[in-house]
């Protein structure tokens, strides 16, 4: 963990409010993994914003952050160009727990839970299966990064635009079915996650998903980021910052 | 030229800088240990500790708002029993003056932790009588004079450690509660706490906080502090220790100017990790540029205008 100023490298406005940054930080990517994130400084906010990390580039030294204007915060970073220098606390959390990559894996995200399964799915080659969802298709990103990495990918979309036309569960249940998965893992909004837990709990596929939650410092300090687990036969929270983003979708009380 | 001396002297405790984590913001050091060392600080107050573990408020427990933040966390806490065996060896080892911050349900919950407190390695004790986010104990023994005093007076039986009694903000007049503690023994004051306060989604119609309402921290709340300062320490003579809204050294001068012996930091570090290091360094230059020898050049060296009203 260390605070880093870092340049912007490059920029792109990759879906309406969404954007596609590279940002130069050596000290950072020296330490990060797949499904941790990263706290932005934006002036005159109180608070930082977390944003998980969607690439790493070990060898430029650079981390690729992909995010959606949320607010005020993001509405900042996305008036930020190439050139411009932002200040990076990271990296945050603990990553995504990838064991045998040589084994089939599922990933299901969801909207701005698509970016932060990409570099988890690379290692995984032609061994990943992505299922992506998202509202139209006008919102569809990061397909074509995900193929590039060797996945096949399914696109769903809410209205039926792009892709099959309703929620990534149907596709998952159906690919769960009809072959071998040891590992499933997702990030998206809560009811999508919870129903991804559903699924696997109910074929006995392992399944990590990756949380969100308002969050202060993002270090497991200020303990606002709560997120409830079955921890030792009792309920308890634990911290999405420090504890999580990724869990086991076992431990979460839904 | 020498360095100026910017330790402070808190009821017998020497602090090597007059600045100090604010209680809920810094955990129990671990995390930012990671960034700098923390005898660093002049101190660390600690997360606010119960005799049992306490699971906190559901999320969401934090709420952005113009020049600072509400937090409704609710005094999350794994005890006692945890915290000395798995957390103070740790905090020993730092060379850092360790406050406990300790909050209760009953006077007692407040007498046990003193006691048990007393036969450890922590400095000082600092009694939680402010916190908003939580049904009993907390701020509900702080607003109004009777049960400060009365708190304070039976926790002074049991502990032997130096007692800073955190004040609320939410009280009538809060130099009347800091008068009473003090009359009660109580070996210093800190203030304040944090302000309730309230965001509502307007897309849900519905409050952003689990708990509705919640404590309001950060730069926002510095001039409320600041006066309740600057108030206090003109009527009472124990030391008072200032926080609210601190965020860069400027922040910290002005409250030592009105009369803080020290500063207590908590949000702003959530920006800026290091700005306790940097209101530290910006306090010793002050002194420098201006040719003082010591924290005494300043504290309480605010000149009011004779004819204000206040």
């Amino acid at each position: 963990m260390t605070v880093e100023d870092c340049v912007i490298i490059s920029k792109k406005n990759i879906a309406k409010g969404v954007f596609d940054i590279w940002v130069k930080c050596p000290q950072i990517v020296a330490e990060a993994k797949a499904g941790q994130f990263i706290d932005v400084k934006c002036d005159n906010f109180t608070l930082r914003r977390p944003i998980s990390i969607c690439d790493i580039d070990n060898k430029k030294g650079q981390i690729r952050l992909v995010f959606e204007i949320r607010g005020e915060g993001t509405d900042w970073l996305a008036a930020k160009n190439v050139g411009d220098c932002i200040d990076l606390l990271g990296p945050l959390g603990n990553g995504f727990f990838l064991g045998k990559t040589d084994k089939p894996a599922v990933f299901v995200g969801g909207g701005i839970g698509v970016p932060p399964l990409l570099a988890a799915s690379k290692p995984f080659g032609a061994n990943a299966t992505a299922i992506l969802g998202f509202r139209s298709a006008c919102a569809v990103i990061l397909k074509e990064d995900y193929e590039h990495n060797g996945a096949s990918v399914t696109i769903c979309t809410d209205d039926g635009t792009a892709g099959r036309h309703g929620l990534v569960t149907v596709p998952l249940e159906e690919r769960l079915d009809a072959q071998e998965c040891a590992v499933v893992f997702a990030c998206g909004p809560k009811q999508m996650l919870k129903a991804v837990a559903r699924i696997c709990d109910k074929r006995g596929v392992m399944c990590f998903v990756s949380m969100e939650e308002r969050m202060a410092c993002g270090v497991g300090a200020c303990l606002s980021c709560a997120c409830k687990v079955k921890y030792e036969g009792e309920e308890k929270y634990f911290h999405v910052c420090k504890n999580g983003p990724v869990f086991n979708a076992k431990t979460i009380v839904w | 030229m020498t360095k100026p001396d910017i330790s402070v002297n808190i009821a017998g405790v020497k602090l090597n800088n007059p600045v100090i984590a604010a209680s809920g913001s810094f955990g129990y050091g671990r995390e930012y240990a990671k960034l700098f060392e923390l005898k660093e600080l002049g101190g660390i107050s600690l997360k606010g500790m119960t005799l049992e573990g306490r699971n906190g408020n559901p999320p969401p427990r934090v709420a952005e708002t113009p020049s600072g933040m509400l937090n409704c966390v609710g005094l999350q806490n794994p005890g006692i029993d945890y915290f000395l065996e798995n957390e103070l060896p740790f905090l020993k080892k730092q060379e850092t003056v360790l406050i406990s911050n300790i909050a209760g349900n009953t006077i007692s919950d407040y007498c046990g932790l003193a006691e048990r407190l007393s036969e450890t390695d922590i400095d000082m004790i600092e009694l939680n009588i402010s916190c908003p986010n939580v049904k009993k104990g907390g701020a509900a023994f702080g607003t109004d004079c009777e049960s400060a005093a009365g708190v304070t007076r039976e926790v002074r039986r049991h502990c032997k450690k130096p007692l800073i009694v955190k004040l609320s903000p939410a009280a009538a007049d809060i130099t009347a509660i800091a008068q009473a503690v003090e009359a009660e023994g109580a070996d210093a004051v800190s203030l304040i706490n944090t302000l309730l306060g309230m965001r509502i989604d307007i897309k849900s119609r519905r409050p952003v906080l689990s708990n509705n309402a919640g404590g309001l921290s950060g730069a926002a709340i510095f001039p409320v502090a600041l006066r309740m300062v600057w108030q206090t320490a003109r009527r009472v003579k124990i030391p008072v220790i200032g926080m609210g809204g601190v965020t860069k050294w400027q922040d910290a001068i002005e409250m030592l100017l009105a009369g803080a012996c020290a500063v207590q930091v908590g949000t702003a570090t959530f920006g800026d990790p290091y700005a306790m290091i940097k209101i530290r360094d910006g306090i010793e230059n002050y002194l420098i540029e201006n040719n003082y020898e010591s924290l005494c050049d300043i504290v309480g060296k605010v000149i009011p205008n004779p004819n204000g009203i206040l």
